[in-house]
């Protein structure tokens, strides 16, 4: 497995910049042409969501996307600092155990308050091969994976 | 690519030529011309997407505030699209129920002369 990490400051102009990379590693990781600009739709709206969500709750607190190739896939995780205790309270489990959800589930469950967030997650379950969102009091983290090459970039 | 943004009104429809990409940092220019637009009395406003890069849902919204507005003067906001990679996002949405999308500049004059 090879990552590539980035860190970037919540700032809108950040998002272009995040995305370019992103669709950047994915071509290099092999995915198909035709599928590149779902990656950079897609972490498009996870960044747009994260820096809202810092703007509004610690807007000196950086974002963090780790891409890498796992097993014939490029996966893209998406962290934020900003707290979703509401979802997280949501989405917890009898138990008191924090689940992955599937992204198109929590977007039509989110209050109508988030609804622009929800928005966004919505469409990134429709664009992604596979999504799940992990909402906790310290942040939300989203990750998404697509299908590439087996060579992946640590080879390239 | 940045936005670029400029508009000029034929026959009571004011035609917003887009270009570059609509995402959380551009949208706001985008939203403030068409309040500005609307402030001004143009309440049929056609946005050309031909020359858009990137949408995502922040553009999304900023269209759909704007729809709102002019429908709060009888007005309407149509679009003119035929890029795939921007109509999937309408089509994810549902979006595509509820502007109009034209092919051409021309075919939304035609329209929207047939409607008035």
């Amino acid at each position: 497995m090879a990552t590539v990490e980035l860190t970037f400051s919540a700032l809108p102009a950040h998002v272009r910049t995040a995305r370019l990379v992103a669709t950047a590693i994915a071509r290099r990781t092999g995915v198909a042409e035709e599928l590149l600009d779902e990656v950079r739709l897609a972490v498009g709206e996870a960044c747009s969501r994260a820096v809202e969500a810092h703007r509004v709750h610690c807007p000196g607190e950086p974002i963090r996307i780790e891409l890498c190739d796992e097993s014939g896939r490029f996966e893209v995780t998406v962290t934020d600092s900003a707290p979703s205790d509401d979802l997280e309270q949501a989405y917890m489990e009898e138990d008191g155990a924090p689940t992955p959800v599937n992204g198109t589930a929590l977007a039509s469950l989110l209050p109508a308050d988030t609804l622009m967030s929800g928005f966004g997650i919505a469409v990134i379950a429709a664009l992604a091969d596979d999504v799940e969102v992990y909402p906790s009091a310290k942040g939300l983290r989203i990750r998404m994976s697509w299908p590439a090459a087996t060579t992946g970039f640590a080879t390239a | 690519m940045d936005l670029k943004l400029d508009h000029h009104t034929e026959d009571r429809l004011t035609i917003v030529e887009v270009e570059g990409e609509i995402d959380v940092y551009t949208a706001p220019r985008l939203r403030e011309l068409l309040i500005d637009l609307v402030n001004k009395g143009n309440f049929h406003l056609l946005v050309n997407m031909e020359k858009v890069d990137f949408l995502d849902s922040t553009g999304l919204g900023v269209l759909v505030g704007g729809l709102k507005r002019v429908r709060a003067h009888d007005g309407s906001l149509e679009l003119v699209c035929t890029q795939e990679r921007i109509l999937k996002i309408f089509r994810i949405t549902g979006l595509t129920k509820v502007f109009g999308i034209y092919a051409s500049v021309e075919e939304a004059k035609e329209a929207h002369g047939r409607d008035k």
